[in-house]
């Protein structure tokens, strides 16, 4: 253990020595460790984090432990690892079913707990080594996996059998509820399978006692692109501050249009934005444009798998 | 004069917003991705508020140049001290203090313009 002014710090398991009135940034140098980020930003795995050493990040950021190596003087002992490569373990396939003629769900139950808030992704590894990235969209590691023509691990999928054997990498992301102001009212939007981290984030948020409103748009072009309608009218009914919005291209417009109509002034919102990357954009600035400041928007942009 | 050196995410957020509204000079921050914007955004307002910066004149020439060979002139530079200006004034600035700002903002103008 360490007396007022030793300090030992651990970065993935390896010792680094710490000089009292260093920071973290100064010891990983000495120590000859690449800092992995220009911006400093490392994580904690165990240990306090000093408050002044998180100042700045935002609520997503601090709820997961992250610091500024460059701000953070320890007090104490520090384990620490770079950011956002979270802890790889087995899983097996317990469930998978249709939600749609497109988007699968498919369901895992971890060896041990990934340690992930609904809305944040992991990456999913064949037992060949092919990996690709989904949201978890709910408390349990619960995935929507679009069906791609020809796509590898999606076909996959949706012919594996419960009781396979899959290695998760996770979790990442920053895209979740944190609950801050339980009263503020949330905007949640995402077309296709950008539900996913949504449904999770809606679910996590209602199950923390959120009591502003909340409302969830769901775009696709057609009917045929929704899912879980029946689930979230269900919620909508069952919980006063919930609205559910199914946006459909052919018939109701754009989704950021959709959004503007009925909402043309988000000033104090929170947003979460969640899809492919063009919608994304167009999403995060048109909350921006109705007056959501610009930290209190979350987006996750899906990229395609080759770009991943 | 010195307001302070460093703008506050909302004060970049006012500004940033009046600029994607000006139908003058949105275009040219079409498909932009906002959070490098923001972040450009600060260092911009953190140089007019008299602060630290961390690039010269040639910096500005060569991120601007793409931007002038798509027609950006002294208009569009003009637009931009405009919102400044509003953002400033919306924030409860004192006017003396805006014309510093500004004056502070033209001496980038050669420089964007690529002149």
């Amino acid at each position: 253990m360490s007396s007022a002014n030793s300090i030992t710090l651990d970065w993935e398991g390896s010792p680094v020595p710490c000089v009292e009135g260093d920071t973290v940034l100064d010891a990983l140098l000495r120590a000859g460790i690449p800092v992995p980020h220009s911006s400093c930003l490392v994580q904690a795995r165990s240990g306090p984090v000093p408050a002044a050493a998180q100042q700045g990040l935002k609520e997503s950021l601090r709820a997961q432990n992250y610091l500024l190596a460059c701000l953070c003087r320890p007090e104490q002992d520090l384990s620490l690892a770079p950011p956002g490569q979270g802890v790889r373990i087995t899983a097996l396939l317990t469930e998978r079913d249709w939600l749609s003629d497109t988007v699968l769900r498919v369901r895992l139950a971890p060896d041990e707990s990934l340690g992930h808030r609904p809305g944040q992704y992991l990456t999913l590894f064949r037992p060949d080594g092919l990996g690709r990235s989904y949201s978890i969209a709910g408390p349990e590691l619960e995935l929507h996996v679009r069906r791609i023509p020809g796509g590898a691990m999606s076909n996959w999928l949706a012919e594996a059998q419960p009781g396979q054997a899959v290695t998760l990498q996770g979790p990442a992301g920053d895209c979740f509820y944190t609950p801050g102001d339980p009263t503020q009212p949330l905007l949640l939007a995402g077309a296709g399978t950008g539900l996913a981290p949504l449904y999770g984030i809606l679910h996590d948020a209602l199950g923390q006692g959120h009591q502003g409103p909340i409302w969830l748009y769901h775009g696709a072009l057609n009917e045929r692109g929704l899912y879980l309608t029946d689930e979230l009218q269900a919620l909508a009914a069952q919980h006063r501050n919930f609205e559910y919005r199914p946006a459909l291209l052919d018939r109701d417009g754009p989704l950021p249009e959709v959004i503007s109509r009925d909402h043309p002034k988000l000033t104090g919102w929170r947003g979460f934005v969640c899809g492919d990357p063009t919608i994304v954009n167009l999403l995060r600035k048109r909350l921006f444009l109705g007056g959501m400041a610009s930290r209190a928007i979350s987006a996750d942009a899906f990229l395609p798998a080759t770009l991943k | 004069m010195h307001i302070k050196t460093m703008p506050t995410l909302y004060e970049v957020d006012i500004f940033y917003r009046k600029v994607l509204l000006d139908d003058r000079i949105n275009g040219f921050f079409e498909g932009v991705d906002m959070d490098r914007q923001i972040a450009k955004q600060k260092s911009f307002l953190t140089m007019v508020f008299g602060g630290p910066v961390s690039y010269s004149g040639q910096d500005m020439r060569r991120a601007h140049a793409h931007l002038v060979a798509r027609g950006l002139n002294d208009t569009h530079f003009d637009a931009v001290v405009e919102n400044l200006g509003a953002s400033l004034a919306e924030l409860g600035v004192a006017a003396e203090v805006i014309s510093e700002v500004a004056a502070l903002a033209e001496t980038t103008r050669a420089d964007v313009l690529g002149k």
